[in-house]
């Protein structure tokens, strides 16, 4: 019964959608308040509605009401609860539903907070908003329903993969949606914009907030993926220019590029036409993430069932959205005001330079990821691109853009002295050079342009600590007036210093296990010895142990170095009951120097077991980086300018202690 | 600067930086792309020994042979042709005789395929996409398609 109220919820909100899609707009484009009011509760009773469809999925999960198919496909009863939970979206149907209830919680987020919105603007952003929703919801009705029954219900079900029952990748998925999904609200402004003809400093105002909390859930959504594929696929690598890897790398690009020119439109009313392009651009990758993740073109952990009809369905959503709003955008570009004038060295130059790089490393990527697929269907010729490409292009990009921008935040706007700012890095530079030289003698091993790259990463990291010290006088003032300083920094100053901070950190961690790592595959039997890195591992052996919904066979080692002891690694391989599917779990000793990592393979028939044991050095940073990436946009989130929901139309913009702006 | 000047300059660094990117890209592409063949691509000697590609099918019934230390043998098969595999490393967790694989590395002289990386499938249902079709283009009667969420993992 639950079930069918979900269903019913569902085509309800459809049709909420339909009607939300045409009456706003229409309403704006007659002026007329009433209809142009109907956006509001419509929103709203579409998100409670899906809301509903939603919470009567996760019941039959958490019920295990296998007569639902869905549920029977993908779920088992002897699962622990929260992977019962995570079940619902670990599957196409359910994802898709997780998908628009979070497109529509962003669509109810401007009815709620959008008051201060010009009245035609806010309509026409919610129906632009509701035609996306109306479109997945149709897409999910017609072709993925997720609450067809099961006639007779079997008595258990089929189980969720294995692999996907881990705590980091429960919360993978809804991250990463409202990131991919957070990209198109800025893409609904886009379009309302295009259609009235006109922007200003106030539209950017309002799609940054949210631009940047879709940035930041996108950024942390693809760090728990890269950690969950470290230490879940047991073969220790962190990014593997993987087609869906990149499909949800490429809106982070975009929608890096997106955060940096709204700031130069808010600040300076200039790049309006190429950050409402940018706009379309970022949603039309999240999109084109959804097809290629979604059609079964690519091979990979993500790609759910192969459905031909699924796949042209959402390939045309895509060409809808993305044909639309750019024919919509080459009539109406020309309309837009040309904004404010600025001399290359500026704070805007230097955002274009960002800007340019981002895109052009996004067209790389985009490139080697859709280049296999343009040529089979094209010659049939079957093809792979390897990692070697992106090492080849995307990161010889990323070289100017890193040296380039600790300079940035120190530009002034309109015109800038680009002595002076970098007068203001000489420290941050002397650290880079004095990194080169330790890290060369430190260093035995490894390519010769590893010690450049740690001086990037530091060149970054003490690039942004010189700026916030430049602001707040440090060393100039007295340490009292340095620290009155301190405490009045807009706190989307101190954002950005930490996530460039945590860019720099997370280069230095690529860096680091890229070039340092260690690797060795061995078989060894019960009291063999063996070193890597410093360590000595010594193996006691392997016995069979018993999970919840597993069998293991649990290996053990002792860890020392230097003859004191360390820890003891326990990699198993496990067979889980359903569906009964072997993994490998790596066990793996964290520490700051980096990570000893172990993983158990196939006895042989003489009795020894192959094993691969792994260093990766600084490994860590890498999500440590992204973590603090994160915390910098949270921050940055709570300035009181910046607030969502609360953007001031051209009021007051001089808030006190910037010196730098 | 005027409007013009500055849009000049703003399009010379655009197009600057991508054409770079182009030469890089089109580098590239001449040193990473690999194919894709089948046993009987193979069998056809359209393969010179030494290039480097990938190769798909079945992993032959009764093939699998362990060697001394992590060395393993195994035969690939699309039912018509079979190439010999080696490879040196841990295989991956759904590598089983029977299932579809996709192995890259190069065909020695002698005929064999020494292959540096191995992937199987995160499901045991699943059957690689590139996999399936070329079985398929050969006449080879496959199951029902996956329901699972599956993938690719393997070694390298």
């Amino acid at each position: 019964m639950i079930i069918e109220i979900g269903h019913f919820a569902l085509i309800l909100a459809l049709l909420v959608a339909a009607a939300q899609t045409f009456i706003p707009a229409w309403g704006a484009a007659k002026r007329d308040a009433r209809l142009m009011a109907f956006g509001e509760p419509a929103a709203l009773s579409q998100v409670g509605l899906i809301l509903i469809a939603f919470l009567a999925l996760t019941h039959a999960y958490v019920t295990s009401d296998f007569s639902v198919a869905n549920v029977a496909a993908n779920s088992h009863s002897s699962k622990p609860l929260i992977y019962r939970i995570s079940g619902v979206w670990g599957n196409h149907e359910g994802s898709m539903l997780l998908w628009v209830l979070i497109l529509a919680v962003f669509g109810a987020a401007v009815a709620l907070f959008g008051n201060n919105l010009p009245a035609t603007l806010r309509a026409n952003v919610l129906s632009v908003q509701s035609s996306i929703a109306l479109a997945f919801l149709l897409f999910i009705l017609i072709t993925s329903n997720p609450f067809e029954r099961l006639d007779p219900a079997p008595l258990d079900g089929r189980g969720l993969n294995p692999i996907l029952q881990d705590p980091a990748l429960a919360f993978h998925p809804p991250f990463l949606y409202m990131g991919y999904v957070g990209f198109s609200l800025a893409f609904s402004f886009a379009i309302a914009a295009l259609i009235e003809g006109r922007t200003d400093a106030a539209w950017a105002r309002w799609v940054r907030p949210w631009t940047l909390l879709a940035w930041m859930c996108l950024t942390i959504g693809i760090a728990m993926g890269s950690w969950w594929a470290y230490y879940e696929l047991g073969w220790g690598g962190w990014w593997f220019w993987d087609p869906v890897e990149n499909a949800s790398f490429m809106p982070w690009l975009a929608g890096t590029a997106l955060l940096h020119s709204a700031l130069v439109m808010e600040k300076r009313e200039a790049l309006k036409v190429w950050t409402i392009l940018l706009a379309i651009l970022t949603f039309s990758l999240s999109l084109m993430g959804t097809f290629l993740v979604r059609s079964g073109v690519l091979s990979s952990v993500h790609a759910f069932a192969v459905d031909p009809g699924r796949g042209v369905f959402v390939l045309s959503i895509m060409l809808l959205f993305t044909g639309g709003g750019l024919t919509l955008f080459a009539y109406r570009a020309r309309d837009l005001s040309q904004g404010g004038i600025f001399s290359p060295i500026s704070r805007e130059g230097s955002l274009v330079l960002n800007n340019v790089l981002l895109t052009t490393a996004c067209a790389t990527v985009f490139v080697g990821t859709l280049y296999p697929l343009a040529l089979e269907s094209l010659t049939g010729a079957k093809i792979s691109v390897g990692p070697p490409y992106f090492n080849m292009t995307f990161v010889p990009l990323m070289f100017p853009l890193l040296l380039a921008l600790p300079l940035g935040p120190l530009l002034a706007w309109k015109r800038a002295d680009l002595a002076a700012a970098m007068e203001r890095l000489i420290v941050a530079g002397v650290l880079a050079l004095i990194v080169i030289v330790v890290s060369f003698a430190a260093t035995e091993r490894g390519p010769w342009l590893a010690p450049f790259g740690f001086a990037i990463g530091v060149w970054v990291m003490a690039g942004a600590l010189s700026e916030t010290a430049f602001r707040i006088k440090l060393g100039k003032a007295p340490l009292s007036e340095s620290f009155r300083r301190l405490v009045n920094l807009p706190r989307a100053a101190v954002g950005t210093m930490l996530a460039h901070f945590g860019v720099g950190l997370m280069v230095c961690g690529i860096v680091g296990t890229s070039a340092y790592k260690s690797e060795a595959i061995l078989l060894m039997r019960p009291g063999d010895r063996t070193e890597i890195a410093g360590y000595e591992l010594a193996f006691r052996g392997a016995a069979p142990s018993k999970g919840p919904n597993y069998t293991e066979t649990l290996g053990v080692f002792d860890v020392t170095r230097g003859g004191s002891p360390v820890t003891r690694l326990e990699p198993s391989k496990r067979l889980y009951d359903a569906p009964p599917q072997p993994t490998s779990e790596a066990g793996i000793h964290p520490s700051w120097r980096g990570d000893l990592y172990a993983v158990i393979g196939d006895q042989q028939p003489d009795g020894a077991f192959a094993v691969r044991l792994y260093f990766h050095p600084l490994v860590r940073f890498i999500w440590i980086g992204a973590l603090i990436m994160f915390f910098g946009g949270a921050v940055s989130l709570s300035d009181r300018r910046l607030r969502v929901g609360a953007p001031q139309r051209r009021s007051s913009r001089a808030p006190v202690g910037v010196p730098a702006e | 600067m005027t409007r013009k000047q500055r849009r000049g300059v703003l399009i010379g660094l655009g197009v600057g930086i991508l054409s770079i990117a182009a030469i890089l890209m089109l580098f590239a592409f001449r040193q990473s792309i690999v194919f894709f063949h089948t046993p009987s691509d193979v069998a056809e000697h359209k393969i010179a020994p030494g290039v480097r590609f990938r190769l798909g099918g079945l992993v032959k019934d009764g093939s699998v042979e362990r060697g001394t230390g992590t060395r393993v043998g195994f035969d690939v098969t699309d039912t018509f042709q079979s190439v010999p595999v080696t490879y040196e490393g841990i295989l991956p967790d759904l590598f089983r005789e029977g299932q579809g694989v996709v192995a890259e590395g190069v065909l020695g002289a002698d005929g064999h395929f020494v292959a540096d990386t191995v992937l199987a499938k995160h499901d045991e249902t699943y059957m690689p996409p590139e996999v399936a079709k070329a079985l398929q283009e050969k006449g080879v009667q496959l199951g029902k398609g996956a329901t699972h969420p599956g993938g690719e993992t393997g070694t390298q």
